[in-house]
């Protein structure tokens, strides 16, 4: 009869089977200093958001700076579609920004296809030094991290920040064909199309009244044996459990003194996990704790549980929790992207998928909590 | 260094099986009622375009007949995917979808879409096999082992 058991959520008895003894103990981590502090507080002073169809009917649509209806936007191809929408991104960014092209010092972009196409041929039409980052869904808070160190440690001064993906070209190299008549499992994710980009500028005082970086922490490529393409968030959870609990004990803040912490794209299920993994900790996630991949949809669009891709979170992020950063409502917040490292060949070839979760914490410059 | 990887080897077991009791699964009992209405209704479909050709031309050969069906149904499957429904039947029906002759002829329309910009050559052609290439390589393997059993074993011919 057990085919006919519907699954129930957190069951007690598989929550103590996972008890705290399952981690290595927290001192491990908390060695080895993790942070990044930028001192020369780099601020981000222009974002630009593009997102697709689906998304822009989503609960948070009305935020995003752009929709294109059309998935192909009147390219030949949904590659050539992609790369329009970063270049869109990018230049929308650095015109929210006051600026020209010109003034951009180094373009720092990635996506998901391989050998980073999108992000190099947007930089060819772009024509900007261009410095490409794979971080999967991770992508915009690398990028973020990169970024800011540049602007930060005076190298540069303009620094434009931007990632992308599309569902019709991740689901070609990642899965199967577009109308390929194949049933998703109820725990799968569905890509974002979206492009978002932000830029990156020296403290000066033109550029007090927006929001600044203020720390990073690069992420530890964590690895718990989950080897199920499809089960994506549950993968990365430990990743951004790593990474969060690094943040709380090394900061100086904890869960409280965040307005927002907001995780990429983990979705429904991950995000799940993740308090499930954090309580384990002693750390309870609360009202102030949201999830990108979760929000993204509705529950009436059926993706599952939620959105994933380098767009999911780089386009929340760059439109309503920019947006609230800016006129001051949040404070502070922590932007944690995960993102999972594997291709289809080494799931195949029964490897785990190794994830990651950079993290980068951003404060309204209206005054801290 | 042992006794570490086996530290995490049991971490990676104990997640795993959370993992597990915490990942919605699909309702089976609702799946194969979702595969069987869709797969039986293709079946009916088929029936009635048979009945239809024997009604036409009683002449026709049992054999024939079932052949212009099967490639009615595969046109038709064609149509549906290029136009966008398939996936949609396919999402509710699974298997109900995919065993019947409509699923092959839709998996290949739609990899032969997918790879059309990469040209006719490189795009098409190449890729047009990428997804029921295990189909066919495994009907060809076991129908060839099955044909030596019955010409070796079973003397049948």
């Amino acid at each position: 009869m057990s085919i006919f058991k519907r699954n129930k959520r957190s069951e007690p008895e598989a929550l103590n089977a996972f008890n705290a003894a399952t981690f290595p103990p927290p001192t491990e981590f908390s060695k080895r200093p993790r942070i990044m502090r930028f001192f020369n507080t780099p601020r981000i002073v222009g974002k630009m958001s593009v997102v697709g169809n689906k998304e822009s009917k989503g609960p948070v649509g009305k935020y995003f700076d752009k929709c294109e209806t059309d998935d192909k936007m009147g390219e030949k191809t949904f590659e050539r579609a992609e790369i329009r929408m970063l270049d869109t991104a990018v230049r929308g960014a650095v015109r929210d920004a006051k600026l020209e092209i010109e003034d951009i010092d180094v373009m720092v972009s990635g996506d998901l296809l391989n050998q980073m196409t999108t992000s190099s041929y947007a930089a060819r039409d772009i024509g900007v030094p261009h410095i490409g980052i794979y971080g999967a869904c991770s992508t915009m808070t690398e990028g973020l991290m990169l970024s800011a160190t540049l602007v930060d440690s005076g190298y540069f001064t303009n620094v434009i920040c931007a990632a992308s993906s599309h569902f019709a070209t991740a689901e070609r190299q990642f899965r199967y064909p577009l109308e390929y008549g194949c049933q998703r499992p109820p725990y799968a994710q569905w890509t974002v199309t979206g492009a978002a980009a932000s830029v990156i500028s020296k403290n000066t005082e033109a550029t007090e009244r927006f929001p600044k970086l203020v720390m990073a922490i690069p992420g530890l490529i964590t690895d718990y044996g989950v080897n199920d393409l499809n089960n994506m968030g549950a993968a990365m959870a430990p990743a951004a459990m790593d990474t969060m609990f690094t943040l709380f004990t090394q900061s100086g803040y904890n869960e409280n003194d965040f307005d927002l912490i907001v995780t990429g794209d983990l979705g429904k299920l991950g995000s799940d996990i993740l308090r499930d993994l954090m309580r384990k900790r002693g750390i309870r996630l609360g009202q102030n704790y949201i999830d990108c991949g979760n929000i993204i949809y509705d529950v009436n669009q059926k993706c599952y549980q939620g959105g994933s891709g380098c767009a999911c979170s780089a386009t929340i992020f760059n439109s309503f929790i920019m947006d609230k950063l800016s006129n001051g409502e949040y404070k502070r917040v922590a932007y944690l992207a995960t993102g999972a490292l594997m291709s289809t060949q080494s799931c195949y070839q029964g490897e785990t998928i190794p994830c990651i979760s950079h993290a980068v914490v951003v404060e309204s410059p209206f005054g801290g909590k | 260094m042992a006794e570490g990887s086996n530290a995490i080897k049991q971490r990676n077991e104990r997640y795993n099986k959370y993992v597990d009791t915490v990942t919605p699964k699909t309702s089976i009992p609702k799946a194969l009622f979702h595969s069987f209405a869709v797969g039986g209704t293709t079946c009916v479909i088929g029936q009635g375009i048979g009945d239809i050709i024997m009604l036409i031309s009683p002449a026709m050969s049992k054999d024939m007949v079932a052949n212009i069906t099967s490639m009615i149904l595969v046109t038709v499957a064609i149509l549906f995917t290029g136009l966008g429904f398939f996936d949609v039947i396919a999402r509710q029906g699974g298997a109900g979808s995919f065993l019947p002759i409509t699923g092959f002829a839709n998996a290949m329309a739609s990899a032969s879409m997918e790879f059309k910009t990469e040209g006719l050559i490189f795009g098409t052609s190449v890729k047009l096999f990428s997804v029921v290439g295990p189909v066919v390589v495994n009907g060809i393997v076991w129908s060839s082992l099955a044909g030596l059993i019955n010409l070796w074993i079973l003397g049948m011919y």
